[in-house]
């Protein structure tokens, strides 16, 4: 019995003794500040290479997923099962021709493919892995995430003006007008779950989830759905895509990037979209915790059952027009956060931390409010009236057959 | 101090990766340049007109929504995260805090702010 949880344990720390293991290592040979250095520099290449990494499994599995919704194969040529397609897909836009538009702005054009990138890479570092395993715990966590979040649009916007073309600045504009619109209720859903934990650091999170003995999903189920929901618009997915609209504005902002350029902005998407889920896994799916598996098993595990629903949406809806998804935002999501918030603030102060019976009214809360909307937005005697109107089609022309 | 001095280094590498990659398909890429190719991408005709124009209000009306709203969570934060050491009075005030704020957004809403025109 022993042995098994000393295995368990092993496997559990497994990176978090790696690293301590290299650092003690090199202690040998260099001076103090050196080891700091080195150990900084490999964390932030763990990371890198973890967010590139990822790319190569995340775009497969999507594709798989998407190709089975639609009812058909998915890549499935290069390697096997076409696993290494992304591979393929890599060498491919390496050795394209890179094409700059002679009346785009050069400079803010070449500099838009790379602004993306950084604050995506960024974000990974406050993640928590596992138990132990974050590259810097920072005291202001979530903070960070939401501000480092939001430079993303910049460089979409700035790509969207540099290149010059109608198709990619509407897709620019509407970019802007869509995270700006889906940050608010992103920011404030989240305030809930801080008030319950206070603190902002995302190691604390997932703790205070471990003392709760149960995931914040359960607390704040409103809470998680205005999140997750607001946090797809926030990195442009479906149904939420209306930047890239292949089928209106074309490809929206990145409509005359090519090549490696291009290869940038699919990347930074890729890795946004694994952060979200990571994000809301930490949040409110209790993160590293659980049974069993070893820490990091259960967040990659939760982590990718969110992307697999991320997925799911993407293959099931259809593109909202942009007034809905205004109006979604302002007139639904807003409102809904700010109540949840009120309510959980309020249900807070009246009952005990930590105990089943907070728990329990925190979640009637919860419910109570999604009631109270439904009463609000579908009201029955409204329903009864609703007729189903049939759009009576002038009769078609005839030809007239002689 | 060492935390945000990898976040630092951090931003550092990720912006040099994107350097690279670019670097790497500036060797690898083929180059034959060709009036055509450079000019602006449109459904098979010459584009029309100036990109850069003055655009529509509405996407400025959202942005400075935004703004009202953005400073507000700049206030909500450190109040949810000491919120376990206030006391009754501070929920109170920040009760009234967020019922101006949604007053504001049903101003707006009122106003017809919010409509797409």
């Amino acid at each position: 019995m022993q042995s098994i949880q000393g295995i368990l344990e092993f496997i559990d720390q497994i990176f978090v003794n790696l690293s301590f293991w290299f650092s003690s290592l090199l202690a040998n040979y260099l001076p103090e500040w050196a080891v700091t250095f080195i150990m900084m520099f490999a964390t932030v290449l763990v990371l890198i290479v973890f967010g590139l990494a990822s790319i190569i499994w995340i775009n497969i599995f999507e594709r798989k997923i998407l190709g089975r919704i639609q009812d058909r194969y998915g890549p499935n040529r290069f390697g096997p099962w076409g696993l290494l397609q992304c591979v393929a897909d890599m060498v491919k836009l390496l050795t394209k021709e890179d094409i700059t538009p002679s009346r785009a702005d050069r400079l803010i054009f070449n500099l838009a493919a790379v602004v993306p990138i950084v604050p995506t890479f960024m974000i990974l570092a406050v993640l928590p892995f596992g138990r132990g395993m974050v590259a810097t715990d920072l005291s202001i966590g979530f903070l960070y995430i939401v501000a480092v979040g939001s430079l993303g649009t910049i460089g979409i916007f700035m790509a969207g003006w540099s290149s010059n073309n109608k198709y990619s600045i509407l897709g620019g504009m509407r970019t802007v007008a869509q995270m700006v619109s889906y940050e608010i209720p992103m920011v404030l859903s989240v305030v809930g779950v801080i008030l319950l934990v206070g603190s902002l650091s995302m190691v604390s999170i997932v703790e205070a989830q471990g003392q709760w003995r149960l995931p914040f999903i359960v607390l704040q189920p409103l809470a998680f759905v205005l999140y997750f929901t607001a946090a797809i618009a926030e990195v442009n997915r479906s149904p939420f895509d209306l930047p890239e609209g292949e089928s209106e504005i074309v490809a929206g902002y990145h409509i005359e990037y090519s090549g490696i350029k291009f290869a940038m902005f699919l990347l930074a998407e890729y890795v946004n979209a694994f952060s979200i889920c990571a994000i809301a896994t930490t949040v409110f799916l209790g993160g590293w915790q659980g049974p069993i598996l070893p820490s990091w098993a259960w967040f990659f595990l939760k982590a990718y059952a969110l992307y697999f629903l991320l997925i799911w949406l993407r293959g099931t809806l259809p593109r909202l027009r942009v007034d809905q998804l205004m109006n979604f935002a302002w007139k639904t999501l807003v409102p809904l956060a700010l109540a949840n918030l009120m309510v959980t603030a309020l249900v807070a102060k009246l009952v005990p931390q930590h105990s089943l019976v907070g728990a329990i009214a925190l979640l009637a809360a919860n419910l109570v409010i999604i009631v109270c909307i439904v009463i609000v937005k579908y009201p029955r005697w409204k329903q009864d009236k609703r007729e189903v109107v049939l759009v009576s089609r002038p009769p078609t022309p005839q030809m007239e057959s002689s | 101090m060492t935390d945000y001095a990898l976040i630092g280094l951090l931003m550092v590498v990720a912006a040099i990766f994107p350097l690279i990659a670019m670097f790497l398909g500036f060797i690898l890429r083929p180059r034959k340049p060709a009036p055509v190719k450079k000019s602006t991408y449109e459904c098979g005709l010459e584009t029309v007109g100036e990109t850069w124009v003055r655009f529509r209000a509405q996407y400025y009306i959202y942005a400075l929504i935004f703004v009202i709203f953005d400073v507000e969570t700049v206030f909500l934060y450190p109040w949810a995260v000491a919120y376990n050491q206030l006391g009754l009075f501070a929920l109170v005030q920040m009760f009234i805090f967020l019922m101006i704020l949604l007053g504001g957004l049903v101003y707006a809403w009122q106003k017809g702010a919010l409509e797409w025109v």
